[in-house]
C-alpha cells in the first residue's frame, strides 16, 4: 500500500496543483482513496487531510470504497432517464440488493451512477466493467447479470479444477 | 518528422488520392456509440474475412458520421465496380459475410443493406445523396468526422490540414481576430459570447504568459457534439487552438476533458503527439518563431468544472466552484494571468473561418447567429445521432425533416434543448429558428447543442424533478439559493410525482424559481429554474394532474400508476410474463390460464411490457391506481 502510493507520488513535484492528478492517480492504481492514501498525498503536498478530503470529496470520480469484481455503472443522464434509465437502475438495485454508490458484502458487486457517457444515441446504456451496454431494459438487465453470474460460477469450476490439477 | 509543411502536405496527399481512387477501403466507425452497438465485432469481423479470404484492401476506423441510429456504419469503395463509396448501415458482425461475399469478393453491392452513397461537395465534405437529411445539414464542424481515420494526421493533412495554420502565422493577431470578428462568430459553448470581443480583451492585455483552454467538459447530460468532433477529428480542433494562440499571444493550451470519454482521451493523446512531431504545436511552430504546446487535462466528473472560473480552479487543482466574474478570465484567468476559455467547436469553427474567410462565415445562418449549429439529437426521434444545420433552421425541420420525426409514429410531446439549463419546449414552438436569440425569448437556451425529444410516454412534472435533481446535486453548494434554493425546489417536485402536492405548493414552486434565477451566484444554479418555469409554462395541465388528480397522464410515475393485464388480449398459453416477473407477482389462473398482477408483489419495474409479445400486447399502466380496481371489477364482473 505505502509503496503504491509512493509510486504514484514520486512523479509529482510539491505543488498545489497536482492534488486533482495525484488523486486521479491514485484512485487509477489503487481503485479508491483509503483513508491511507488520503493522509499520504496530504503529507506530501504538505497541505492538511482536511483540504485534500474536500477536494476529493466534491468530484464525482473519487470513490471512497473499493470496486467490486464487476463493477456496473448506470446513465441517468437526460436521453438515458427519457429512455426509461430509472427502471435500470431500480432493477440493478433490486437484483444486486444494493444502491448505488454501494458494494455487495462479498465486494463481488459494485453499483454506481453517472450523468451521461455520450453514448446517448444508444440509451439508455449502462457499462459493465467498462463495456458498455446499449439499449438496456429492466429484462436485460437479468440476463447480463445472469451472464455474468455464470461466469464467475464458470471461473470458480475452472479454478477449483485448475487447483485440482496442480495438485 | 518536422520540417516542411508543404512536404508533408504532398505526400500525404499523394498516399489519399491512391487510396482514395485505386485502393480498395472499407471504412468502419469506431466511436464510442459506434462501439455500444458492437462496432468493435464488425470490424473484428472484416479483419478476419480480409485476411482469409487473402484479399487487398484497406481497412480504416473512423470516427461517427451522426447517423448514429444506423451503427455500426461501413464505407465500402471497390473501385473496380465503377460505383462511388457506398455506406451501409446496421452492420453487425454477423452481417459482414453477406458484404464481403457479396461486394468484396463479388460484383454484388448488396444494396438491400445499403444507405446510400457517399458523394462529395466542392470543398470535399462528404454527404449522402439519398438521404433527404443532407439537403438541409451544413456540415462546417462534422465535415471530416466519419470519414478520415483520426488516427492518422496524414488524412487530416491530405484533407488540407493545418494548411489554415501556416496562413494563419503569417498574419498579425489583429489580422485573425479582425476575421473572426467579421465572421460575428459567437461561442459554441453556451452562452453564445463574441468571440472576437474576448480574444481583443486577452489580446490588449500587457501581461503575461496568456493561456488558452479547451472546454471540452460537455457536463451537459444528454449531449455529446464534442466528443464526437474530438473522437472523429481532433486535428481540427488543434488546429484552431493554435490559429488562437497566435492570436493572442498565448505560449501554453489545455484541452479539459472529462474523465467519463476515455475514448476521447486515448485519441486526443495520439492526435497531441502526432501534431508535435511534424511541428504544428511545440516550439517555434512551422518556422514562424511561435510557441505553443498543449496539455490534456481531465476533468473528475463534476458538472460545475464546465464553468469557466471553476475550470480554472480546477486545472489549479482545487475544488472545481465558479467565482464572481469580474474580472473576466481575460483579464484575471489561470494562475492569475490572462486567460481565454473556448468551447469545442468554437475552434473547430475558427479553423474554417481562416480557411474561407470571415466574410464566407457571416453569409451562413442568420444575421445574430451567423455560421452552423451542432446539435445532439436524442430520445424519442427516429434518425437519433449528430446533426449540423445553419443556425436560423427550424426546431422542426431539425426534429422531422433531419431526425425523420418520432419513433414508433408516437406523438410529439417536447424538446428538452439547451441541457439542464434549458427548457423544455412544446409542439407550439416547433417553428421558432434555432438561433441564440429566438430560443431566449421562448425560456430556453440555445446551450451548447444537446436536444432531447420526447413524446407521449414522458412525464413533465417527472422530467423537472430530473432536472432539479441533477442540479441540485452538481450544486458547489456556495451560495445560499444554490444550495437551499434549488434542494426546496426539488422537494416540492419529489411530492408531485409521489402525487404528494398540493395547490400552495405549485405556487411556492413557481415563486421559488424566479427567487433562484435571481438570487443564484452562477449560471448553475440560476439556470435550475428554467426547466421548472418553462415545464410549468407549458405543461401546467400535467402538473395539476398530478396535484389534483393524482394522477400521472404519461403513466410514468411510479407511485401513481398501477400495471394490469388485459384479460380479453392476454393469451392464455404463453407465460412470458410469469417467467421473467423478478419478484412473481403475476399469477396464473387455473381455470383459464389467464395472468393477473398480484399488486401487493408488483415492484412496477416494466419487464411484463417489454416482454409481453407484441400480438397480444396485453399489459398496460393504468392511473390513478386505482383505476385497477374499476377494471377488475369490469373484467370480472
Ligand atoms: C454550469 C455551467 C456549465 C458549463 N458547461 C460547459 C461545457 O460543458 N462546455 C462548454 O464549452 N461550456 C460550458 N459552459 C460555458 C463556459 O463557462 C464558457 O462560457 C464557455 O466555455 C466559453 O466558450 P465559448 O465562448 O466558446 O462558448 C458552462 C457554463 C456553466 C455556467
Ligand atoms: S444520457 Fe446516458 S449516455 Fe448520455
Amino acid at each position: 500500500m505505502a509503496e503504491e502510493l509512493q509510486e504514484v507520488l514520486a512523479p509529482y513535484p510539491v505543488e498545489r496543483r497536482y492534488l486533482l492528478r495525484i488523486l486521479q492517480g491514485v484512485q487509477q492504481k489503487m481503485g479508491y482513496i483509503s483513508e491511507e492514501a488520503l493522509e499520504g498525498v496530504a503529507s506530501h503536498l504538505k497541505i492538511s487531510p482536511a483540504e485534500v478530503y474536500g477536494v476529493a470529496t466534491f468530484y464525482n470520480q473519487f470513490r471512497f470504497i473499493p470496486y467490486g469484481k464487476h463493477h456496473i455503472v448506470a446513465c441517468l443522464g437526460t436521453a438515458c432517464h427519457a429512455m426509461g434509465g430509472q427502471l435500470i437502475l431500480d432493477a440493478f438495485e433490486r437484483e444486486l440488493d444494493i444502491k448505488a454508490g454501494g458494494i455487495t458484502p462479498d465486494h463481488g458487486w459494485s453499483l454506481d451512477r453517472v450523468g451521461c457517457i455520450g453514448c446517448c444515441t444508444k440509451a439508455p446504456v449502462v457499462v459493465i466493467n467498462d463495456v458498455i451496454h446499449a439499449k438496456m431494459s429492466p429484462f436485460k438487465v437479468e440476463e447480463v447479470l445472469a451472464g455474468l453470474g455464470l461466469e464467475m460460477r464458470k471461473e470458480k469450476e475452472e479454478e477449483e479444477a485448475g487447483e485440482g490439477e496442480s495438485q | 518528422m518536422k520540417g516542411n509543411l508543404n512536404d508533408l502536405q504532398k505526400q500525404a496527399q499523394e498516399k489519399w488520392e491512391e487510396l482514395e481512387e485505386s485502393s480498395f477501403t472499407i471504412r468502419i466507425g469506431t466511436p464510442t456509440c459506434g462501439r455500444a452497438a458492437g462496432s468493435l465485432d464488425t470490424l473484428q469481423a472484416f479483419q478476419e474475412r480480409i485476411k482469409k479470404e487473402g484479399v487487398e484492401a484497406h481497412i480504416i476506423e473512423v470516427g461517427c458520421m451522426g447517423l448514429c441510429f444506423a451503427e455500426p456504419l461501413v464505407i465500402i469503395h471497390n473501385p473496380d465496380s465503377g460505383l462511388p463509396p457506398i455506406l451501409y448501415g446496421f452492420i453487425t458482425h454477423e452481417k459482414v459475410l453477406r458484404l464481403v461475399e457479396g461486394f468484396i469478393l463479388g460484383d454484388d453491392p448488396c444494396l438491400e443493406l445499403a444507405l446510400g452513397t457517399v458523394e462529395f461537395k466542392e470543398d470535399g465534405t462528404p454527404y449522402i445523396p439519398e438521404m433527404p437529411r443532407f439537403e438541409i445539414e451544413e456540415r462546417l464542424v462534422l465535415r471530416n468526422c466519419g470519414y478520415i481515420d483520426p488516427l492518422d494526421i496524414g488524412q487530416y493533412l491530405a484533407r488540407g490540414g493545418y494548411l489554415t495554420l501556416q496562413k494563419a502565422l503569417k498574419m498579425t493577431p489583429e489580422g485573425i481576430i479582425r476575421e473572426v470578428e467579421q465572421a460575428r462568430l459567437r461561442g459554441r459553448g453556451g452562452a453564445g459570447f463574441d468571440t472576437a470581443r474576448k480574444w481583443k480583451a486577452c489580446y490588449q492585455m500587457e501581461r503575461g504568459p496568456k493561456y488558452l483552454i479547451c472546454n471540452a467538459d460537455e457536463g451537459d447530460p444528454g449531449a455529446f457534439m464534442d466528443r464526437v468532433v474530438l473522437e472523429s477529428d481532433p486535428h481540427s480542433v488543434i488546429e484552431g487552438m493554435v490559429i488562437a494562440a497566435h492570436a493572442l499571444g498565448a505560449s501554453q493550451g489545455f484541452i479539459y476533458t472529462r474523465a467519463e470519454y476515455p475514448l476521447v482521451i486515448e485519441r486526443l493523446k495520439i492526435a497531441l503527439s502526432q501534431a508535435r512531431e511534424i511541428g504544428v504545436i511545440g516550439e517555434d511552430i512551422l518556422g514562424s518563431g511561435v510557441n505553443f504546446d498543449i496539455e490534456l487535462v481531465e476533468g473528475a466528473g463534476a458538472f460545475a468544472c464546465g464553468e469557466e472560473t471553476a475550470m480554472i480552479a480546477s486545472i489549479e487543482g482545487r475544488r472545481g466552484m465558479p467565482r464572481p466574474r469580474p474580472p473576466h478570465p481575460t483579464e484575471y484567468g489561470l494562475n492569475g494571468e490572462p486567460t481565454v476559455v473556448d468551447n469545442v467547436k468554437t475552434f473547430a469553427l475558427v479553423t474554417r473561418i481562416l480557411q474561407q474567410g470571415g466574410e464566407w462565415f457571416s453569409q451562413i445562418g442568420s444575421p445574430n447567429s451567423t455560421g452552423t449549429a451542432v446539435f445532439a439529437l436524442a430520445g424519442r426521434v427516429e434518425q437519433i445521432g449528430l446533426v449540423e444545420v445553419p443556425m436560423g433552421t427550424t426546431l422542426k425541420e431539425v426534429i422531422f425533416e433531419v431526425g425523420g420525426g418520432i419513433t414508433n409514429g408516437r406523438t410529439f410531446k417536447a424538446v428538452q434543448i439547451g441541457g439542464p439549463a434549458g427548457g423544455c419546449l412544446p409542439e407550439s414552438a416547433l417553428d421558432l429558428p434555432v438561433d441564440y436569440d429566438s430560443l431566449k425569448e421562448v425560456g430556453a437556451i440555445m446551450g451548447s447543442g444537446g436536444m432531447v425529444v420526447l413524446d407521449e410516454n414522458n412525464c413533465m412534472v417527472e422530467t423537472a424533478r430530473f432536472f432539479v435533481d441533477f442540479l441540485a446535486r452538481e450544486c458547489c453548494g456556495k451560495c445560499t439559493m444554490g444550495r437551499l434554493g434549488v434542494k426546496q425546489m426539488l422537494l416540492i417536485l419529489e411530492d408531485f410525482v409521489k402525487g404528494e402536492g398540493t395547490e400552495e405548493d405549485l405556487d411556492m414552486l413557481e415563486g421559488l424559481a424566479h427567487d433562484v434565477r435571481e438570487g443564484c451566484l452562477c449560471n448553475l444554479g440560476g439556470s435550475a429554474a428554467n426547466p421548472v418555469l418553462t415545464t410549468l409554462r407549458y405543461f401546467r395541465d400535467e402538473y395539476e394532474a398530478h396535484v389534483t388528480g393524482k394522477r400521472c397522464p404519461a403513466l410514468v410515475c411510479k407511485e401513481l400508476i398501477t400495471y394490469y393485464i388485459l384479460p380479453e388480449k392476454c393469451e392464455k398459453g404463453c407465460d412470458h410474463c410469469v417467467l421473467t416477473c423478478p419478484t412473481e407477482a403475476i399469477a396464473t389462473d387455473e381455470k383459464t390460464r389467464k395472468k393477473k398482477i398480484l399488486q401487493d408483489k408488483c415492484v412496477k419495474c416494466g419487464t411484463c411490457i417489454d416482454v409481453c409479445p407484441p400480438e397480444y400486447d396485453a399489459v398496460i399502466k393504468v392511473s390513478p391506481p386505482d383505476r385497477v380496481k374499476e377494471l377488475e371489477g369490469e373484467a370480472g364482473g
